[in-house]
């Protein structure tokens, strides 16, 4: 399969007054078309932020983005708008991502208007019942504000926006992580629906590791701003290896009264990511911490194949042979 | 419901044409029209403002006729709102008023707020060195009593009605770029933004299209209680002479003029100040319907 978008190296800081913030610190993947990468991590962990550097809502302080194979990380704004056909995103709130004082046309219709892709209105009009329609808009809703439709219909109303120009990469920047849960599985839903039908390619950026479960290929896993493990879906589930992703997995709640899960516990709380100290940033809270840890920073290295972990004693943690 | 048609029909794509209501200022007229309070503020205004255009037809006289031998006369058949020092009917010179007090009204806020919402939204969604080199030149006008700067202005432009319109309007504009730039930091970081961002918008139609009809209300409150104030600061002018000249006609210099009189007589006052008061009413009313017909929110 062809590989639609690269990232090496990424890196995000923002300067504040405490000093540098490190929300995306050399983060790396790639992304097959039509696959769904699930971003997992706790709150400020970065995901957000890698999502919106992707797309250039946020200029990247270091790294690579490479957008079917050709290097996009310093466009100009001409050949951004042109990116901006194909790459889209999926906002985490339906409630302020929608502007209050535009209807429902109006919200889908404006990428239309502002690629020029009709110079017809009826047939403008056309395409936004059709894009209603694939969402599962009902065309009567057309000229209803925001405010007066609930929380899936609003979400339903940013995914049309998203797929007005039909792209080929979606970021899903936690899309239904402020839904309930009935209506998560619908949009969930409609998305793996539209994927299948339009060859899309996510990245799915979520807290939710049920959901993440459900609908991705790949899963990154993200700790302040550093991916501490990468690797397909399924192998993730089956077994992890990095002592935060056994952490992480093991607090997801089973709806099953006999079974007695393992809780694994993580001491204290998640550091700061400003001016983080050397070393690996998980090693605060890591039961199984020494003093390398606190030195050296781990690299990511391929345990199985296809399975990548940062972590320097993730052989002894898994009980395999030391090699190096 | 939505959802089972798409399931059952996915090819159905219905003409939603029909659904889409009228464009925007329709629909806010819609509303407007059915605030009677503000009607009645609008309907207010409009009447001020037709007296002042037929001031000639109107008036029983002119605005600088005088009749000395009849000063101070109390409002009688003759002269409706009677006369003042220099026995010159005050109905006449109220509807004559209206021409200049409007104009000033309305064109020195209207000056003072569309500069002010420019430099405003400049700093509000620029930010940084942008931001700070406007707002500190708004502190710099601040720092002087508003009337005191128009009183420089207007002393160093020469007197003269458009001297004293633009004396006035510069005052004013810090405080709509304050209020601007104050909605626009607000609206600003709402996700609507990154998303019209995220669809290639340019900073033109987002600030336009997004940001600005969402700040919109409390410009509106301002500009509405702003033009009474502009009354106000242009009959301070006239009364030190900046302004418009003896014998023109204007609201505000007749309050000041008549006012050592107002122990004897009390119309020579009353009424210039009713027109002023009535004006700068029938606006609020107007501005509070306006501002609440522009949100679809309220309906």
């Amino acid at each position: 399969m062809a590989e639609i978008l690269r990232v090496e190296h990424l890196k995000k800081y923002f300067k504040t007054p405490a000093g540098l913030l490190h929300a995306v610190d050399d983060v790396s993947f790639s992304i097959e078309k039509g696959k769904t990468l699930g971003v997992v991590g706790e709150s400020g962990c970065g995901k957000s932020t890698l999502g919106r550097t992707i797309l250039h809502l946020l200029d990247s302080t270091d790294g690579k983005i490479y957008f079917e194979g050709q290097d996009i990380t310093n466009v100009t704004k001409s050949q951004l708008k042109e990116l901006r056909r194909n790459m889209q995103i999926i906002f985490q709130d339906p409630f302020s991502s929608l502007n209050p004082r535009m209807c429902v046309s109006e919200i889908i219709q404006e990428p239309l208007e502002i690629y020029k892709a009709y110079s017809d209105k009826k047939e403008m009009l056309r395409r936004v019942a059709e894009l209603m329609n694939t969402v599962g808009l009902a065309p009567s809703l057309a000229g209803s504000y925001p405010h007066e439709l609930d929380g899936g219909r609003r979400q339903r109303i940013g995914v049309a926006r998203a797929l007005a120009m039909n792209p080929k990469f979606i970021v899903c920047d936690e899309p239904v992580s402020a839904l309930d849960v009935s209506i998560q599985a619908q949009i969930l839903n409609l998305m793996q629906d539209l994927q299948e039908e339009l060859g899309l390619t996510y990245v799915f950026i979520t807290h939710n590791l049920s959901v993440v479960k459900h609908i991705s290929d790949d899963i990154l896993v993200m700790y302040l701003g550093k991916v501490v493990e990468y690797s397909s879906g399924e192998a993730l589930f089956e077994h992890q290896y990095h002592p935060y992703t056994k952490a992480l997995l093991a607090a997801i709640a089973i709806p099953d009264i006999d079974r007695q899960n393992e809780r694994i516990l993580l001491k204290g709380e998640i550091s700061s990511p400003v001016n983080p100290r050397p070393g690996c940033r998980f090693a605060p809270r890591c039961e199984y911490c020494t003093a390398i840890c606190r030195k050296k920073a781990p690299v990511m290295e391929e345990i199985v194949p296809g399975h990548f972990v940062a972590c320097h004693h993730v052989r002894k943690i898994n009980g395999m042979s030391e090699e190096k | 419901m939505a959802e089972e048609t798409r399931k059952n029909n996915p090819n159905a794509v219905e003409d939603i044409s029909m659904y889409k209501k009228q464009s925007q200022f329709v629909q806010a007229w819609d509303r407007l029209r059915k605030n009677k309070v503000a009607i009645a503020g609008l309907v207010i205004l409009v009447i001020l403002i037709l007296g002042g255009i037929f001031a000639e037809q109107l008036a029983p006289y002119g605005y600088d006729d005088q009749d000395v031998m009849r000063r101070f006369t109390a409002p009688c058949r003759e002269f409706p709102f009677g006369t003042d020092n220099l026995g010159r009917c005050i109905y006449s010179r109220i509807l004559y008023g209206a021409r200049i007090s409007l104009l000033i009204g309305f064109v020195a806020t209207g000056m003072g707020a569309v500069a002010g919402t420019i430099l405003g939204a400049f700093a509000g969604y620029y930010g940084s060195k942008t931001d700070n080199i406007i707002m500190r030149f708004c502190d710099v006008l601040q720092a002087i009593p508003s009337l005191l700067l128009a009183i420089a202005i207007a002393a160093a432009l020469g007197s003269g009605l458009f001297n004293m319109m633009l004396a006035i309007s510069i005052g004013a504009i810090p405080r709509y770029a304050r209020t601007v730039r104050a909605s626009i930091l607000t609206v600003k970081d709402q996700e609507f933004i990154e998303a019209a961002h995220a669809i290639g918008a340019s900073d033109a139609r987002i600030i336009l299209k997004h940001i600005f009809p969402n700040c919109l209300a409390p410009i509106i409150v301002q500009v509405t209680l702003g033009v009474a104030g502009s009354i106000i600061n242009a009959a301070s002018l006239s009364f030190i002479g900046l302004g418009v000249q003896a014998p023109t006609a204007e609201w505000g210099s007749m309050l000041s003029a008549g006012r050592q009189y107002v122990r004897d007589y009390w119309f020579v006052v009353m009424f210039p100040g009713l027109a002023i008061m009535t004006t700068i009413l029938s606006l609020n009313l107007f501005g509070d319907g306006l501002r609440d017909a522009l949100d679809p929110k309220l309906k």
